[in-house]
């Protein structure tokens, strides 16, 4: 430990921290620009200058390690007349242009200037000019504002993995930008525009839409993904307007990707807003009242076993639990299921389904395996965990087939099931004696491979492996899923499967007609060839699930109604409402409990707190008990496919989106002339 | 100095000949293993040498990838330096130090040459598109001065028609003597050496 006094208060701090950290921990604010806690440090802002007894100059507290003794000063008049020097300097080339500024009002420099900031500037001459570069449909830029501070470069650099951005150029002339002003191919990119302390990176899609002071803020959880980034959601009125990052250690840092961040304007597109009707292949708007009789009539002349339900991606837990009492104790059917697809899964224990390691474990593994998936695309946010793993200790990162670029180098494995077999029986195969000499390994395992015929095999017969080695034990587990949709271990949690586990009943019935009414909630990602079916959909946008339907009944969006998500770590988490549902739609729940209402004469739930409070009850009392599994599982030579993505389109809302439709044209744009290289 | 034009003709391919194939491995090998990259701006300039004096961006991705780095990278590199050109600069690129002492002695009287001579604007080609010239920060020759340097060579103790003669047979085709042009050798008094007379290698 360090001793040393700031401002005549003695303080304590570890060994490796800068003086910067020492004044903060000391409770003195120190300006900066250029200093990230999470971006290594470049003290090319000079704003963190502070006195040091013994030094003749101020220094910047930000690159100057603590040491013993040191006597530092915050607030002398050299400290401040210093600090105005600099923002001097950097004001004299800044253009005075908040009130047209998306920055204004979140802006680093304006807040500064009004401490440090002199009321009339000294500076005759002509200020310099940058001419504006592009950097892709989602970051805006305005580069006479640029105060060089360079953590966009650093982002880029050592968080995204994408050496993109660069400063060209040197003195007054250094300019910011992408090699010859490429778009910047990174799905963190729009990172860049919280980090710039000024107003030269802001968002595009955003610009001229509001300012920060007239938005209503509501801390949430995002849903784009199985990792649940912690996002905070801006609306103005029902409009959500934008989506920021807020911090979460265990999950996301300060980071989400830019499908989090810019599927946003999903929301006020291909809405439904009203229950519809179809009549002759035409859509009809129709009346609650009609809708739900005309649902509890088709329901009443059917036989229950007939009846089928699919919950989807983004189906939260409350509307999951409560299609679950939907289906067992209004309709009584048991055909309700979560997958949209044969995916197999071992119910019986927790560790089947979720990410054991947890995503904070990602940095202490020191041996990875990738089999079929593609992180970079499926949890973007884990992906960058696992760039720090290899940054921090040279993980060693090995990938089923070859998965393209992840931000970190990786060695390609035959990607067929017989490497998974070499592995497990030959005990002096490279690969395995790799896995036993690791302290901490970590095998990831995507949904892909567990919708293949052989999914079982090597699922279970990997997790006796890992338990034999002694690598899944109290302290560390080994074996990990990484699940593609927000849905999807809160479904596993409320056991919303049909079937054993292995084969999945309802979509093989539905797939050969055998139901009379098929129930979607929210259910967009499923597709089969219809025959006399009712569907009823009930969920938020206009999409795939939509045209399948003979009746749509509206709902909301995860902006619109409080609820709860699991994420891929089994961490459950609420999300609030930012706003409300649109025109006549109503929360899915509701829908749910007033079907039932007019089916039994009764409601399932007399309110939403019953509905939580029940639903928490029954994930506590289901504590699952590990059952074994026969061991017959059959192997089936073949290769490990990881289901294509298109990142940009994944789910319903950001297929809704007009920025995300920009960010995939550029993309394809780019692959189709071949200019990188 | 302001940021530099990349020229807006850049030829489609670039590639090290054979002699500077091996001279770029060469390079690299004075760096330790891993740490290829500090090559990079030896690599440059044997790019810059090879193609006319200036460096087109085939050049700098072909280095990137040499090198296996990023292209910002390399392009930042070359923009910073003043040395590396970006554009076209002529087989015979001109650079007259305008530096204080250079200044005092009449740089601009050649300045004013090489304006009449050669182009009106600095860094512009001369009709025949063999030579350019360009206003540099001191070279290091400040007791010659006035001075310029023409691709590797200096040319000292200059005046105006000492210059344009120089640039005569520069545009003609012929090549000029480097040296000092008042018959000095290297930086001696003018008048003749005054000390250490009995030492030849002084």
């Amino acid at each position: 430990m360090i001793k040393l006094k700031v401002n005549d208060i003695d303080i304590e701090v570890e060994e490796g921290t800068t003086v910067l950290q020492a004044c903060e921990k000391a409770g003195f604010e120190i300006p900066r620009f250029c200093y990230h806690e999470k971006l290594s440090i470049a003290g090319n802002c000079r704003m963190c200058l502070v006195e040091m007894e013994k030094s003749p100059k101020p220094v910047a507290s930000c690159a100057m390690p603590a040491s013993d003794g040191m006597n530092i000063k915050t607030n002398t008049q050299l400290v401040e007349k210093a600090r105005k020097g600099v923002m001097e300097f950097l004001l004299a080339n800044h253009p005075l242009d908040c009130p047209v500024c998306d920055q204004g009002g979140e802006c680093d420099l304006q807040d500064q200037s009004m401490f440090y900031g002199i009321d009339k500037s000294r500076y005759k001459e002509n200020k310099r000019y940058v001419p504006d570069k592009y950097m892709g449909p989602l970051i805006k830029t305005q580069m006479t504002r640029c105060i060089h501070c360079t953590r966009c470069i650093r982002f880029a650099t050592e968080i995204g993995g994408v050496t993109e951005l660069g400063a060209i150029g040197r003195g007054e002339d250094m300019q910011i930008t992408t090699y010859l002003e490429k778009s910047m191919e990174s799905e963190l990119s729009a990172n860049v525009i919280d980090l710039c302390p000024v107003g030269a990176l802001t968002s595009k899609p955003y610009v001229f839409e509001a300012r920060p002071w007239e938005l209503k803020k509501t801390e949430t959880i995002d849903v784009m993904d199985a990792v649940g980034s912690n996002i905070r959601v801006d609306t103005y009125g029902w409009e959500v307007k934008r989506v920021l990052p807020r911090i979460n250690e265990d999950i996301n840092a300060e980071w989400i990707s830019d499908k989090t961040r810019y599927s946003c304007d999903g929301l006020k597109n291909q809405r439904l807003d009203v229950p519809y009707l179809k009549e002759n292949n035409q859509f009809k708007k129709i009346s609650w009242k009609e809708a739900n009789k005309i649902i509890v009539e088709k329901i009443n002349n059917v036989n229950s076993e007939k009846i089928a339900g699919l919950t989807g991606d983004l189906t939260n837990m409350e509307t999951c639990f409560i299609a679950k009492e939907f289906f067992n104790k209004t309709i009584k059917s048991k055909y309700l299921d979560c997958r949209n697809d044969n995916y197999y899964i071992n119910n019986s224990s927790r560790e089947n389904y979720i990410f054991n390691s947890k995503i904070n474990g990602i940095e202490e593994t020191d041996l990875l395996i990738l089999i079929g998936t593609n992180p970079r695309y499926e949890a973007t946010i884990l992906n960058l965990r696992i760039r720090q793993s290899y940054l921090k200790n040279k993980t060693e990162i090995y990938s089923m087939g070859d998965i393209g670029d992840q931000t970190y180098p990786y060695t390609i494995l035959n990607n067929s099931t017989d490497t998974i077999k070499e592995i497990l029986e030959n005990e002096n195969s490279e690969i395995a004696v790799k896995i036993k000499n690791s302290s901490k390994p970590m095998i990831v395992i995507g949904q892909s491979v567990l919708k293949l015929k052989s999914g079982k095999y090597i699922f279970e017969s990997l997790k006796n492996y890992l338990i034999k080695n002694n690598k899944i034990n109290d302290q560390w587990k080994a074996l990990n899923v990484l699940s593609n949709n927000a849905s999807t271990v809160g479904s596993y949690d409320l056991d919303l499967l049909s079937g054993n586990g292995e084969e999945n009943p309802t979509i093989n019935n539905i797939k050969e007609n055998k139901f009379e009414i098929i129930f979607l909630f929210g259910q967009d990602e499923f597709s089969f060839k219809k025959k006399n079916e009712f569907v009823v959909y009930i969920g938020s946008h206009g999409d795939k699930g939509a045209e399948l339907a003979n009746i749509i009944l509206p709902g909301a969006s995860f902006t619109e109604q409080e609820s709860h998500f699991t994420n891929l770590e089994g961490r459950i988490q609420k999300s609030y409402s930012a706003s409300y549902p649109p025109g006549d739609a109503k929360e899915d729940w509701e829908i749910i409990n007033n079907l039932s209402e007019l089916l039994k004469r009764k409601k399932l739930f007399n309110n939403k707190n019953e509905l939580v409070d029940s639903m928490l009850n029954y994930l506590k009392l289901n504590i699952k008990e590990e059952n074994t599994v026969d061991i017959n599982f059959k192997f089936i030579s073949e290769k490990i496919i990881i289901n294509p993505m298109d990142y940009y389109f994944s789910n319903v809302i950001a297929r809704a989106s007009k920025t995300m439709a920009e960010c995939r044209n550029e993309k394809t744009k780019i692959k189709r002339t071949g200019t990188e290289g | 100095m302001s940021i530099k034009k990349i020229s807006k003709e850049q030829p489609d391919k670039f590639e090290f000949d054979k002699k500077n194939n091996e001279v770029a491995k060469k390079i690299i090998q004075n760096y330790p293993v891993g740490k290829q990259q500090s090559a990079v701006m030896g690599l440059l300039y044997l790019a810059q040498k090879q193609n006319d004096n200036w460096i087109p961006l085939s050049a700098m991705k072909y280095i990137a990838k040499f090198l296996d780095m990023p292209y910002i990278k390399v392009y930042e590199v070359a923009t910073f330096y003043s040395m590396y050109n970006l554009s076209p600069v002529g087989k015979y690129f001109i650079q007259i130090c305008t530096t204080t002492p250079c200044m005092i002695r009449g740089a601009y009287k050649l300045v004013d040459v090489c304006k009449r001579k050669i182009s009106n604007k600095e860094n512009n080609l001369s009709d025949d598109r063999k030579c350019s010239w360009v206003e540099v920060e001191c070279l290091g020759a400040c007791i010659n001065a006035p001075m310029m340097q023409i691709n590797d060579d200096y040319f000292e103790d200059l005046d105006e028609n000492k210059c344009e003669k120089i640039i005569d047979q520069i545009l003609s085709g012929k090549k000029p003597e480097p040296g000092s042009y008042k018959g000095r050798k290297n930086s001696e008094p003018e008048n003749n050496r005054k000390t250490l007379i009995n030492l030849k290698n002084a």
